[in-house]
């Protein structure tokens, strides 16, 4: 019902806005009227002509966006027609109407605005997202499919077709060989953009998309040479070519592909280097990747070669750098301002094909033309298909069956590349231009609309294997891992030279030389896959330990007096899915941030909920979080917070991985033996930072943090019950903690943090206060935890506040 | 379970080479293989060569010296699936494989990998990234861990104690990846696939 109510004022409003934009033109000439007459100054005056072009351009993109959230309010609508079919038909809809308005087809998507803003950021988004173990592995599938099915394609629909205008069945029409080759090979691509828009949808296996969307991609290389050739020797005539220019395209085609190859790569080792030394700039880091991935873009097309290629490959070799070097924020900004670039091109794109077809004057039918075409591509690509794949499953590893084939054939989709292209042609070289554009936009309607329908439920049919989305699980990443090991190492004992053999190879290489140039020093060190999925895991551990515990009742997992002694709220009454919400919540939004202002917080401890705040607030300190501070910042354009959730990450999961791996036989046995060796390993480093003066050894650690995770092991290690131990080694960092749980439990503190003489409240200067943490001495009340070597307490000078 | 006859030579040709014209290779023969040092878990890999299990001639133990037989027997887990095998034929060619894998990771042969073997293997396995501490090493193998009890053994009580992953619970963490268009070499070129009778 709900998508019953919602067209109505949705075409409301777009009919409005139409009608107003077709009346503009008319209130312009009204305007330059009443400029005649001379008034004297206006205090408000209506200045369309100043503004006319950026806000047609805004107003469509507006439309289409507003139409794009109409499509999706009814859920069951874009289930069944693919997203790209229904802009198409809005852009009719549309259409129809500015032609009903003003009888002149005042908005087309021209080649221009297509090839240089429309095209690159899908194209782009494509290559940086590409998945490049995948596309790599079955790269010499990929390019027969994109070459020679190409050329298949084009030769046999232009030669097909030109054999039927010779039987005559196309009547009169004023054509040549060339320019059905012409038509052929501009016919002949199958289009990255209405793949992606139509198997988006679909969710075939990895396999399969990667096949048909790589040959979507690579055939540009064909498609442009093909075009460029046979519309220059249309331009000759056809009596002109001779065999030097059939080689010279020839020549071209490999000149074309691996030049766009080669200047997408060389922009993308620019990229690489340059995001390398963004470091003080992280703001403007994002602006980078578009810039210079459209200049490869530009400069490809400037030296006629593949554009396409090029920042393809820009954004498939660049990924990894790219992605290492950046700060998380700007990886985010990236992913989705690409996204939403691209996305928003592919809507624009779509509608304004819609619209482009609504010009009477570009119509030109011809029955057998449009009929025959539309089955010469099809049968054709099949064809070619079929024998192609029985070629390559002589040498693939995993085979293409007969469903792969089929969806292969029937995902063959064109779309606005031939259109394109087709509006790019001379009418003075090619007498029949109008004809091939309505035959161009009839076969990419009916490829996107038609095809994009019954693709789904082809797919459901048949039974494609589906690809299965997962999260990647660690133990996956490390068997995948010793996988390639293990192939490698087969591949070298049994001599042979394999895709293993090749990948290694080129991950040495990569490791040892372009890593070192390409990669922050920072960013090489934690660039693993597996770290990568570890640290996700980290995080994920995290959130879902905390909220595991509340759900529980009581954090089981940690059993220490000094929680049980604090908590005054019993955790298992109701509203478990509120705590959890809160913690989570606060979790997930900001790791960072989740020093609250406990002065605040203990005014309102009336409500329950604030207590249980402040219990999770607590707990949270306790065992996850080092509070910090809150910086208030003034809002400023360079500055953003950096980011050191890595550490606490870190942290967090040493502390979680302890508890649980208790579990664990081995972990049982090896737990006594760990905590000698920390013990050892602490006073080791101790021993090797002694300075000859010191008596005892009280010496500094090279950094807070990694103290912290020392004395944590041993805390975790250590039996639970060790209340002593357990508060006075938690550091200075507790404070908080003291302060409140001297206010609110009346009762004493865990006796350690007695021990450790805390503070008793308020607002004093706890900056005079010195602690006893084990071995060391620590600071309380500036964050500078760690010890430092001191014959006595309090008679050192803090480093970090100097007090 | 026989490899084409091409490719019988080939690997023929292979051993000799790596024996030096011995009927026999021992664990010294393959480091006449250069690239095999770079790999990071040379070791386990060699030692899965001799092991009793992988050669079928026992349950525990390696053995010192293999012949051109054993040889073929180890090469074999790594064909190619052949299209025509029917569903039980594809299951098993996966388990034996599966059970390769398994022998590599418990080394010590008590039919469970347990977490000091895992950390054993994650170590080695991170070990060719210099910029991986040990550290960080243990912790993901203590998480690989965690997640496969999950896996296997789904919410465990504080006091249950988890002895190790065996060869059915190994079965499981793999049962949603296809191991077998994985784990194949491709012997000889792009003659022929080997077939699986």
């Amino acid at each position: 019902m709900s998508g019953r109510g919602a067209p109505g004022p949705r075409c409301g409003l777009l009919l409005a806005l139409l009608l107003a934009l077709g009346a503009l033109p008319r209130a312009r000439g009204v305007e330059e009227q009443s400029g005649g007459a001379s008034q004297g100054f206006q205090v408000v005056s209506f200045k369309w002509h100043h503004v006319k072009d950026p806000y047609i351009i805004a107003l469509w993109i507006l439309v289409a966006s507003l139409a794009k959230i109409g499509f999706h309010l009814s859920h069951k609508v874009t289930s069944v027609v693919p997203e790209s079919a229904l802009l198409i038909v809005l852009g009719l809809v549309l259409g129809g109407i500015v032609w009903a308005a003003d009888h002149i087809a005042s908005f087309t998507l021209t080649p221009t605005v297509f090839f240089f803003y429309l095209l690159p950021p899908i194209v782009l988004d494509a290559g940086y997202f590409m998945p490049n173990r995948l596309f790599f592995g079955n790269l010499g599938t990929i390019l027969l499919y994109a070459v020679v099915g190409t050329v298949w394609n084009a030769a046999t629909t232009g030669l097909s077709l030109y054999g039927v205008f010779l039987s005559g069945l196309m009547g009169d029409l004023k054509v040549g060989l060339l320019d059905f080759l012409l038509f052929g090979s501009l016919i002949a691509a199958v289009d990255p953009v209405a793949v992606l828009a139509v198997f988006e949808e679909v969710h075939v296996n990895e396999v399969l998309f990667i096949i048909v969307f790589g040959e979507s991609l690579l055939n540009d290389a064909v498609t442009v040479v093909l075009y460029n050739v046979f519309e220059s020797f249309v331009t000759l005539g056809g009596d002109k070519v001779t065999g030097v220019d059939c080689v010279k395209g020839i020549v071209s085609f490999f000149v074309v592909s691996l030049g766009g190859t080669l200047v997408g790569v060389v922009f993308a080792f620019l990229l690489s280097l340059v995001t390398r030394f963004t470091k003080h700039v992280r703001i403007i880091e994002p602006g980078f990747v578009f810039v210079i991935s459209y200049l490869s873009y530009l400069t490809s097309e400037m030296l006629s070669l593949s554009a396409i290629l090029a920042i393809t490959f820009c954004g498939i070799c660049c990924q990894k750098y790219v992605k290492a070097n950046i700060s998380e924020q700007s990886a985010t900004t990236v992913r989705y301002t690409m996204k939403m670039l691209a996305s928003g091109a592919e809507t624009i794109i779509f509608m304004f094909l819609g619209i482009s077809a609504v010009n009477p004057r570009i119509w030109k039918w011809n029955t057998a033309f449009v009929l025959l075409t539309l089955v010469f591509i099809s049968v054709y690509r099949a064809i070619g298909v079929v024998l192609q794949t029985w070629v390559l499953n002589r040498y693939r590893m995993v085979q293409l069956e007969i469903i792969d084939q089929v969806v292969m054939s029937y995902g063959g989709l064109r779309g606005a590349v031939a259109f394109a292209l087709v509006v790019l042609l001379d009418e003075q070289k090619v007498k029949e231009r109008n004809l091939f554009v309505s035959t161009t936009i009839i076969v990419v309607f009916f490829t996107v609309v038609f095809q994009g329908l019954t693709i789904k439920p082809l797919v459901q049919w048949l039974k494609v294997k589906r690809s299965q989305h997962r999260e990647p699980k660690l133990n996956e990443k490390l068997h995948g891992r010793a996988f390639d090991h293990i192939l490698s190492a087969i591949e070298d004992i049994s001599g042979q030279i394999g895709h293993n053999y090749l990948r290694d190879k080129w991950s040495n290489f990569d490791r040892k030389f372009l890593s070192k140039i390409l990669m922050r020093r920072s960013a090489q060190k934690s660039r693993d896959r597996i770290l990568n999925v570890f640290h996700e895991l980290n995080l994920k551990d995290a959130i879902s330990y905390v909220a595991e515990g509340e759900r529980r009742g009581s954090l089981a997992f940690i059993r220490s007096p000094s929680t049980d002694n604090m908590v005054n709220v019993d955790f298992s009454t109701p509203r478990p899915s509120t705590v959890e919400a809160s913690v989570s919540y606060l979790l997930r939004e900001n790791v960072s941030a989740v020093c609250l202002d406990m002065q605040s917080l203990e005014q309102r401890r009336r409500s329950i909920r604030d207590t249980e705040d402040m219990a999770t607030h607590h707990t949270l300190q306790q065992y996850l979080y080092k509070p910090r501070q809150e910086y208030k910042h003034l809002y400023s354009r360079h500055e953003l917070t950096p980011n050191e959730d890595e550490k606490q990450d870190k942290e967090i999961f040493h502390r979680t991985m302890r508890k649980r791996l208790e579990s664990f036989k081995s972990a049982k046995l090896g737990i006594n033996q760990n905590k000698k060796a920390a013990k050892l390993y602490k006073r080791e480093r101790a021993q090797k930072r002694r300075n000859s003066s010191i008596p005892n050894g009280k010496l500094p650690m090279e950094s807070p943090v990694h103290n912290f995770t020392i004395k944590e092991k041993d805390l975790e290690l250590s039996d639970p019950e060790e209340a002593p131990d357990y508060g006075a080694e938690m550091g200075g960092g507790i404070e908080f903690l003291a302060n409140v749980t001297q206010d609110t439990t009346a009762t004493d503190s865990p006796s350690g943090e007695g021990q450790a003489g805390w503070p008793s409240s308020g607002p004093r200067s706890e900056h005079d206060h010195w602690s006893l943490d084990g071995d060391f001495w620590a600071h309380v009340g500036c964050e500078w935890q760690a010890g430092f070597s001191a014959p006595e307490k309090g008679a050192g000078t803090c480093p970090a506040c100097h007090v | 379970m026989l490899i084409s006859s091409d490719q019988i030579e080939q690997l023929h040709r292979r051993f000799k080479q790596l024996s030096g014209d011995q009927p026999t290779i021992r664990k010294e023969n393959f480091n006449n293989v250069p690239d095999l040092e770079l790999n990071p878990i040379r070791s386990k890999i060699v030692r899965a060569f001799f092991d009793n299990r992988n050669l079928r001639k026992g349950s525990s133990g390696l053995a010192d010296e293999i012949n051109f037989e054993d040889f073929l027997t180890i090469m074999s887990y790594f064909r190619p699936i052949d299209t025509t095998m029917d569903e039980e034929q594809v299951q098993l060619c996966r388990k034996e494989k599966l059970r390769f894998l398994f022998h590599m990771y418990d080394s010590d042969s008590d039919g469970r990998i347990t977490l000091e073997e895992y950390r054993n293997v994650v170590e080695e396995l991170l070990s060719g990234n210099p910029h991986i501490e040990k550290e960080s090493a243990r912790s993901i193998a203590d998480g690989a861990m965690m997640e496969a009890a999950s896996v296997c053994v789904g919410q465990m009580e504080p006091d249950q104690v988890y002895e190790g992953i065996t060869f059915d619970d190994f079965l499981k963490i793999w049962q949603g990846i296809d191991i077998e268009t994985k784990m194949h070499v491709r012997f000889l070129n792009m003659e022929t696939i080997a077939l699986c009778h």
